[in-house]
C-alpha cells in the first residue's frame, strides 16, 4: 500500500475517479504511514476512527456521483484549528483537553469539499516559534536527515512544523497551516515540500486560534504546486463570521497553471542578499533567476528599502496582538485552572502553568509595548513602519509581476540549537516576514538540496489577491527543479 | 439659580461631568447574534463570542451602529464617518475576553449638546463630549455562596452608548435634569428604553468643586456605576461636600474613583489614580475601522422623529401653552401624544389643564402608565366636549372624570347613565331659586342692604337642591335679577 502514499494529492484524486482504489484504502495507507511515522512527532491527535467514517462516507458518496473538490483525500489539520468535538490545543498545556464545540470555517470547508482529517497537527505553542520546539506536547522532529549526520535529528521548522514534517514524511496528501510570519513558507522550506500563505483576508479566520490576528493567515501545505492549488481552492473564500475577510470570487487556482510565464517581470529584492547570506542559499536563488529566466520571464532587480526594519516591526505588532488575544485563556471557562486565593492568584497560575517561555516572553513583550507611556513608542511607530513596508511592495509591483526571493536563511537545523537566543531564532522569519507585513500572498516551493543533502526552499510574492500569478509561477518553477527527492525511510 | 455651597472658607461650586452608559435598543448583540433580552435565566443568551472562545471573532451589528448614529443626531452631535473599535485590555473573571472591545480616540459620535429644561421654564445649553459604541461586561454575583463568585454572560456583549457631557454641569439639580432629558431624548428615538433599575441606563458622575469665580478645574473623583437619578444626585452632593471639607482642612483631593453607598448616602474610594488599570488600547485587529456612508445618516436624520425641544417649542407656539407646561408634556413622547390627541380641534389651554390637573393625578393614584391609561386620550377629549357644549358644569365634569377612572366608561355614557346632565331648562331652574329665595328672607334683605357677596351663598344653595345639575352661569344670572331686580 506505500504506493498510495507516494501520490500527490491530485494523482490520488484521479485515482479515486477512475476507482483505482477507494477512499477507505487511501486513508488506510495514510493511517498505516501515520503509525509508522509515529516517532516525528508530528500528531498531537491522531482520528483513524473518524478518518475511516468519513473515508466510507466519501466512498458512498461517489457511488451516488455527489462528490467534493478534495473528496476522499486524506489531510492533516493544524492544531490551532478549532475541530468540533476533537481536542484543540494551538500545542500549549492551558487548552490541554479543549474539544470546541465548534468548526472553524477553513477545517469546516474541507470537510465539506470531501477532504479527511486524520487529525491534529502538532505545531510551535500558540504558533509561536520557527522549529516546532516550542510544543507543549514535545517538538517535532523533521523527517529529512543532514548526509555528514544522519543521526541528528533536525528541526522541521515552525511553527505548522508537524504539517510540513506530516506531508514531507507522506503521512498525508496535505495539511492546513497558518502563517503569522512565516509559519507556512519557513517549514514547507524546511521539509522540501510546497506551502503558501495566501493574501490576507482570501481564507477566514473563523475558528483559529488567535496569535497575531493582523497577520494570521491560513493556508495548505502539500507537495506539490497543484496540490495547493487544489486545496487552497476549498479553503478560501469570504466568511461573513470574519470581519477581515474579503468578499471576492475565489479563482480556479488549478487554472492558473498554465505552464506560460513568458513576459512576465519578476522582482528580485537586493535588500534580500545581505551579507552573510550562505552560498548555498544564494546559488539556490540565482538557479531560480536562471529557471525564469530559460521560460521567458525577465528578472527585474528591485529595491524594497524598509526590509530591514521588518523584523524589528514584526517584534512589536505580533507580540503586542497576542498579549491581547491571549488574555482569555485564564482558567475560568475552559482548559487549565490552577486554583489560587483570590481570582488574580487563580490567573497568575493558571497562565505560569499554562504557557510555555515562548509565549510568556512574547505576552511581556506585547504588554510592554502597548503600555502607557510606550504605545507611540513603539506600537504606534511600528504601525507606520508597516505602513511603509507594504508601500515599499506597492511600488515594486508597479514594474514586476511577482518577487522571488529565498524562503530562509539557512537549511533546517539541529534540534536544540538556537533555543537558547531567541533572537537568532527569530531570524529565521526575516524573508517571510516582510510579506506577511504586507499581507501579501507567498508561497514557497522546494528549489533543491543543500551540499548536506537538505532541501532549500525559494519564495514567490504576488500582488494583493493575485494567487494565480504566483501560482502559475510557481508550477514553471517547479518543472525546472524537478525536485523529486525524499527523505530517507520514507 | 447658581448653586453655591457656603464652607467655613467661602463659597464653592461643584464642576460636574456625566458619563451615561446607555444600552442599546437591539435584539443581538454588538458583535454576536446572541438576543439581549432583560431578565432571561442566567448564562442562556450567550453565543461563543461573548464568552470569549478559541477562535470566536466579533461582527459589527449593523442596527447598533444605526442606533448610535441616530442617537448622535438627537444629540445634534457631528456624526464620525470613520470610527474605530479599539480593545480596552483588562482581566476580570466577568470579562471573557480579557478585554472589551469600545472605541477609544476614534469615536463615532463627536460634540454635540443637550438642553436642559429649568423648573422656571428657562434653558441651558450643556455641551456633549462624545458618544462611543463598546460592549458591556457579564455579571459577577458575589452572594451566592460564601467562598465563590457566579459569573452570568447574558449581558456581555450587550452594545452600550458611553455618553459623556462636558464638565458644564453645576448642581445636583442640573444633573438630574441633564439625566431626565437625556433619558427623554432616548426613549424618544427608541434607541435605550432609559430603564434604570434594569441597568439599561448607568451614570458615572465626575466631581470636583471650586471656589465661586474662579474657573479652574481641580482634581476630580469619579463616582461609578450610580443606578437612579436620586442617587446621582444624592453621590454629588455628599461627594461636594466632601471635597469642601477636605479643601477646608488643608488636604488634597487626589483623582479617584468612587463607589456611592445608597444605603449610608455616601461615597467611598474603589481605587486610587495610582492603582488604576493600564488599559493598554490598541484598535482591534479583528474588526476594519468602521467606515458609513453620508447617504447613511441621512436617510437616518430624514427619519429622526420629532424631538422634546422641538415639539416643546411647537406646542408653545401652536397651542399657546407656557415653557414649563409644554416641557412636561413633552417629557415622555406618550404624554406629548396624548396631550394632543386630546387637545386636537379643541380649547389647548383646557386640555393641557385636564392633562396636567386631573389625568396626571389619576395616573399617580392609579399607578397606571401613559401607555395603558386610566382615562383615555379620546374620552377625555369627549369630556371635554361636554363642557364646551354646556352639557356638564366644570364642577359635574370633574365628577364625571373622576367615574370615568372608576369604570372606564365613556363620559357620554356616564351622564346619560346617571343623569348627570346639566340642567339648563329655565323653568326648572327658576322653580329652585324661587324656592330658596322664600326659604331666606332674612338673607335676601341682606344682599338688597347691598351685602352683594351672599349671592355666591344662595348659588350654593340652589346647585345643592338641583345636585350640583344646575347651570351655574343661569343660576347667577337668575338670582342677581331676582333679588337685585
Amino acid at each position: 500500500m506505500s504506493k498510495l502514499t507516494d501520490l500527490t494529492m491530485a494523482e490520488a484524486r484521479d485515482g479515486l475517479a477512475k476507482g483505482a482504489f477507494t477512499a477507505v484504502e487511501l486513508t488506510g495507507a495514510h493511517i498505516k504511514a501515520t503509525e509508522a511515522q509515529r516517532h516525528l512527532n508530528a500528531f498531537i491527535v491522531e482520528t483513524p476512527d473518524l478518518a475511516l467514517d468519513a473515508a466510507k462516507a466519501s466512498d458512498a458518496r461517489r457511488q451516488a456521483g455527489n462528490i467534493g473538490s478534495m473528496d476522499g483525500l486524506p489531510i492533516g489539520i493544524k492544531d490551532l484549528f478549532c475541530t468540533e468535538g476533537v481536542q484543540t490545543t494551538a500545542a500549549s498545556h492551558i487548552l490541554e483537553g479543549f474539544k470546541p464545540p465548534y468548526e472553524s470555517t477553513v477545517s469546516g470547508k474541507l470537510k465539506a469539499a470531501g477532504a479527511i482529517s486524520l487529525g491534529k497537527l502538532n505545531l510551535d505553542e500558540f504558533a509561536m516559534g520557527s522549529s516546532n520546539q516550542t510544543s507543549y506536547f514535545g517538538a517535532v522532529e523533521n523527517p529529512w536527515k543532514k548526509k555528514s549526520d544522519p543521526k541528528a535529528k533536525l528541526v522541521p521548522g515552525g511553527s505548522s512544523g508537524g504539517s510540513a514534517a506530516a506531508v514531507a514524511a507522506r503521512m498525508v496528501l496535505g495539511a492546513t497551516g497558518t502563517d503569522t510570519g512565516g509559519s507556512i513558507r519557513q517549514p514547507a522550506a524546511f521539509c522540501g515540500i510546497t506551502g503558501i500563505k495566501p493574501t490576507y483576508g482570501r481564507c477566514s479566520r473563523f475558528g483559529i486560534v488567535a496569535f497575531a490576528s493582523s497577520l494570521d493567515q491560513a493556508g495548505p501545505m502539500a507537495r506539490t504546486v497543484r496540490d495547493c492549488a487544489i486545496m487552497l481552492g476549498a479553503m478560501a473564500g469570504y466568511d461573513p463570521k470574519d470581519s477581515t475577510s474579503v468578499n471576492m470570487a475565489v479563482p480556479d487556482f488549478e487554472r492558473a497553471l498554465t505552464g506560460d510565464i513568458r513576459g512576465l517581470k519578476v522582482g528580485i529584492p537586493k535588500e534580500y542578499r545581505p551579507d552573510g547570506l550562505s552560498d548555498e542559499v544564494a546559488r539556490v536563488w540565482d538557479q531560480g533567476i536562471e529557471w525564469l529566466k530559460a521560460a521567458g520571464a525577465t528578472p527585474v532587480e528591485i529595491s524594497l528599502p524598509h526590509t530591514k526594519y521588518a523584523l524589528a516591526t514584526y517584534y512589536i505588532i505580533a507580540p503586542a496582538e497576542c498579549s491581547s488575544n491571549l488574555a482569555r485563556y485564564d482558567g475560568l471557562r475552559f482548559g487549565l485552572r490552577v486554583p489560587g486565593k483570590t481570582l488574580d492568584d487563580m490567573y497568575k497560575k493558571s497562565r505560569a502553568a499554562g504557557f510555555g517561555a515562548e509565549v510568556r516572553r512574547r505576552i511581556l513583550i506585547g504588554t510592554y509595548v502597548l503600555s502607557a507611556g510606550y504605545y507611540d513608542a513603539y506600537y504606534a511607530k511600528a504601525q507606520k513602519v508597516r505602513r511603509l513596508i507594504a508601500e515599499d511592495f506597492r511600488k515594486a509591483f508597479e514594474t514586476v509581476d511577482v518577487i522571488l526571493t529565498p524562503t530562509a536563511p539557512s537549511a533546517a537545523f539541529g534540534m536544540g540549537e538556537g533555543t537558547d537566543d531567541p533572537v537568532t531564532m527569530w531570524l529565521n522569519d526575516v524573508f517571510t516576514i516582510p510579506t506577511s507585513m504586507a499581507g501579501l500572498p507567498g508561497l514557497s516551493l522546494p528549489a533543491g538540496l543543500s551540499q548536506d543533502g537538505l532541501p532549500l526552499g525559494l519564495q514567490l510574492i504576488g500582488r494583493p489577491f493575485d494567487e494565480e500569478t504566483v501560482f502559475r509561477v510557481a508550477g514553471v518553477m517547479e518543472t525546472a527543479a524537478n525536485f523529486t527527492a525524499k527523505p530517507e525511510g520514507v | 439659580m447658581a448653586y453655591i455651597i457656603q464652607g467655613d472658607t467661602g463659597d464653592w461650586e461643584i464642576v460636574i461631568g456625566l458619563e451615561v452608559h446607555a444600552q442599546v435598543i437591539s435584539k443581538a448583540k454588538l458583535f454576536s447574534g446572541a438576543a439581549t433580552e432583560f431578565g432571561a435565566e442566567p448564562n442562556t443568551q450567550v453565543s461563543f463570542i461573548d464568552a470569549g472562545f478559541p477562535g470566536m471573532l466579533p461582527v459589527i451589528n449593523e442596527i447598533c451602529v444605526e442606533q448610535a448614529v441616530r442617537t448622535g443626531l438627537g444629540l445634534k452631535a457631528r456624526i464620525n464617518l470613520t470610527s474605530v473599535f479599539a480593545r480596552k485590555n483588562y482581566f476580570y473573571a466577568d470579562l471573557p475576553q480579557g478585554y472589551q472591545i469600545s472605541q477609544y480616540d476614534q469615536p463615532i459620535v463627536g460634540e454635540g449638546e443637550l438642553i436642559l429644561d429649568l423648573p422656571d421654564g428657562g434653558t441651558r445649553t450643556v455641551g456633549i463630549e462624545r458618544l462611543h459604541l463598546e460592549q458591556d461586561a457579564g455579571k459577577s454575583i458575589h452572594d451566592m455562596h460564601p467562598a465563590k463568585s457566579f459569573i452570568d454572560l447574558n449581558r456581555s456583549g450587550v452594545a452600550l452608548m458611553e455618553i459623556v457631557s462636558k464638565p458644564d454641569l453645576r448642581s445636583p439639580e442640573e444633573a438630574g435634569l441633564y439625566l431626565t432629558k437625556l433619558r427623554s431624548i432616548l426613549r424618544y428615538l427608541e434607541t435605550c428604553d432609559g430603564n434604570m433599575q434594569e441597568g439599561s441606563m448607568r451614570c458615572d458622575a465626575n466631581v470636583s468643586v471650586r471656589p465661586v469665580g474662579s474657573t479652574e478645574l481641580r482634581d476630580r473623583c469619579e463616582i461609578k456605576n450610580v443606578n437612579s437619578i436620586r442617587f446621582v444626585q444624592q453621590a454629588i452632593e455628599f461627594e461636594a461636600r466632601r471635597h469642601i471639607d477636605v479643601y477646608e482642612n488643608g488636604g488634597t483631593i487626589k483623582q479617584e474613583t468612587r463607589l456611592f453607598d445608597s444605603v449610608k448616602g455616601e461615597t467611598r474610594s474603589m481605587r486610587s489614580k495610582e492603582n488604576a488599570h493600564d488599559y493598554r488600547y490598541f484598535p482591534d485587529p479583528d474588526l476594519l475601522p468602521l467606515v458609513i456612508e453620508q447617504s447613511f445618516v441621512d436617510s437616518i436624520k430624514a427619519g429622526l422623529p420629532e424631538l422634546p425641544d422641538d415639539k416643546k417649542a411647537r406646542f408653545m407656539a401652536e397651542y399657546g401653552l407656557n415653557a414649563y407646561d409644554a416641557g412636561v408634556l413633552v417629557a415622555e413622547k406618550a404624554s406629548a401624544e396624548f396631550f394632543e390627541t386630546v387637545a386636537k380641534g379643541r380649547d389647548s389651554k383646557m386640555a393641557c389643564n385636564w392633562v396636567m390637573g386631573d389625568f396626571f393625578a389619576a395616573l399617580n393614584a392609579t399607578g397606571k402608565t401613559i401607555e395603558n391609561p386610566p382615562v383615555t386620550a379620546a374620552d377625555l377629549g369627549a369630556l371635554i366636549d361636554l363642557i364646551k357644549d354646556g352639557t356638564l358644569s366644570g364642577r359635574l365634569a370633574k365628577d364625571v372624570f373622576a367615574l370615568m377612572v372608576e369604570t372606564g366608561k365613556a363620559p357620554a355614557a356616564l351622564v346619560e347613565e346617571r343623569g348627570l346632565k346639566q340642567v339648563t331648562d329655565t323653568g326648572a331652574i327658576e322653580a329652585a331659586v324661587d324656592a330658596v329665595i322664600a326659604a331666606n328672607a332674612d338673607k335676601v334683605q341682606q344682599v338688597k342692604d347691598g351685602k352683594t357677596t351672599l349671592l355666591g351663598w344662595f348659588t350654593g344653595q340652589v346647585m345643592k337642591s338641583t345636585q350640583g345639575k344646575a347651570n351655574p352661569a343661569m343660576v347667577n344670572e337668575m338670582l342677581s335679577k331676582k333679588i337685585l331686580g
